[in-house]
């Protein structure tokens, strides 16, 4: 048994994807464990290591973790990307729960059925430049690098890959948002996002046909 | 800076009703402001107050904190019911992870209409049998102790409670199957600031009713239609 956190989903984004980027951002190397067949699934709840027989699952340090939100706080606990004290902390979780708010839309798009995929669309365009970016637009007008502290943290992680991710459905939607924009290139040169960002990583491209398929397979009712 | 504490929410549960359960099982006072009017909505939206628009927003410790998940760590957190290291803390995220997504089948209970309100009331019960409480059952019987994490009272108690009270009042003898959670119902709920919290008076909301519906419908102009998920 490696000591290396152990990753178990579907070969897609979905909710590990956010996982997948803060342990790439703090360093950290990670083995995954793919579902393809309701068979896998099954036998996973049948030896009792999902809490609430769910995925995501993270084996690390001796946890069978569950909850994406719990997974990643420990995460960021452990790797010092948490902040310094407790209001760094709270301003932490605030950002990180809005960006999951807007992520939140963009993980059930490919799900939803053909007519509704356009309003569907506009509403994440609408949240991202209406309720969303600004905030972060100005919190980085008053601060530096980074959203808290003056220090990297999950909160600019999760706010990179949201950018990237609403980028892919709305190519232009950063051109309001200057400090957003150098944002993203800052963020993107830190070395160990730079390495996630590049081909061969464990990040994983957008939903396609066929992983809707497997989840829908896998996952149904 | 320590100062009044204030909850900004409408009159009923929601979001709101976990944040004054474990402000209330800490012991700590607080007080409200209920919203009734669109125009004291986009007062709060006009003063720059509510960071993504939303409510819950809670006044503590000269922060005007929003999403209901940020402001409950914190008040773990400041209060020490987030366990004594972090994997303690890890344990309780997961565990109220949980009872979060159970009583996210109850949030939005009211705003149905009657017919999928009956298929909502099986749905709730058949999540909490059969995937909810015999997890938190599992956990009280293997560790044979009076609480979820460590060997302290935590958040994660306070969370479950609030959620067994909850499916209860769907289906009153929803716990006949799970010795373990009628024990640890009996027992969280005697603790001191939980009674109190428990008793006529307190600021605990009562189950919401088409009134609540109306002032958030009003409030927020959500008239579109809701559908169970």
């Amino acid at each position: 048994m490696s000591g290396k956190p152990r990753l178990t989903y579907c070969n897609g984004r979905g909710r590990m994807e956010p996982v997948r980027w803060l342990l790439a951002a703090a360093g950290v190397e990670f083995e995954e464990v793919f579902l393809e067949t309701r068979e896998q699934y099954e036998k996973l709840i049948k030896d009792g290591v999902l809490m609430f027989q769910q995925v995501p699952l993270v084996e690390i340090d001796g946890m069978k973790m569950v909850q994406t939100r719990a997974i990643l706080s420990y995460i960021a606990g452990k790797y010092n990307l948490y902040g310094k004290d407790l209001k760094e902390r709270a301003l932490i979780d605030m950002y990180v729960e809005g960006i999951t708010d807007l992520m939140q839309m963009i993980l059930v798009f490919p799900f939803s059925p053909p007519e509704a995929k356009e309003k569907n669309l506009d509403s994440i365009k609408d949240r991202a430049i209406n309720r969303y970016f600004p905030v972060f637009e100005k919190v980085l007008k008053h601060s530096q690098d980074f959203l808290v502290g003056n220090k990297f943290s999950w909160a600019d992680v999760q706010l990179i890959e949201a950018i990237l991710a609403v980028e892919e459905k709305i190519p232009a939607v950063l051109s309001g948002f200057p400090q957003l924009q150098a944002f993203k290139i800052r963020m993107s040169n830190m070395p160990t996002i730079k390495k996630f960002l590049q081909p061969g990583s464990p990040r994983k491209p957008p939903p396609d046909e066929c992983y809707i398929e497997t989840v829908l397979k896998i996952f149904k009712k | 800076m320590a100062g009044k504490l204030k909850l900004y929410y409408f009159d009923g549960r929601g979001k709101m009703e976990s944040i004054r359960w474990l402000l209330a099982a800490a012991g700590v006072e607080f007080e409200e402001e209920f919203l009734e009017t669109r125009e004291q909505y986009e007062k709060l939206l006009q003063g720059g107050s509510l960071l993504f628009q939303q409510v819950p927003m809670v006044e503590i410790d000269g922060m005007k904190m929003v999403q209901s998940r940020a402001i409950l760590s914190y008040i773990a957190a400041k209060y020490n019911l987030y366990g004594k290291d972090l994997k303690e803390r890890a344990l309780i995220d997961m565990y109220v992870g949980g009872t979060d997504d159970l009583m996210g089948f109850i949030l939005m209970f009211p705003f149905l209409s009657a017919e999928d309100k009956e298929k909502q009331r099986a749905v709730i019960v058949q999540k909490a049998t059969s995937r909810y409480f015999p997890a938190y059952e599992k956990v009280l019987k293997d560790r044979g102790q009076d609480f979820l994490v460590g060997n302290n009272f935590s958040w994660a108690d306070v969370h479950l409670l609030e959620a067994i009270l909850m499916v209860e009042e769907k289906k009153s003898d929803v716990l006949s199957g799970f010795p373990q959670l009628q024990a640890f119902k009996a027992r969280i709920s005697s603790i001191p600031t939980i009674k109190k919290f428990l008793e006529p008076g307190s600021q605990r909301k009562p189950v919401p009713d088409d009134k609540y519906v109306e002032t958030v419908r009003r409030v927020l102009r959500m008239y579109y239609d809701i559908k169970a998920n």
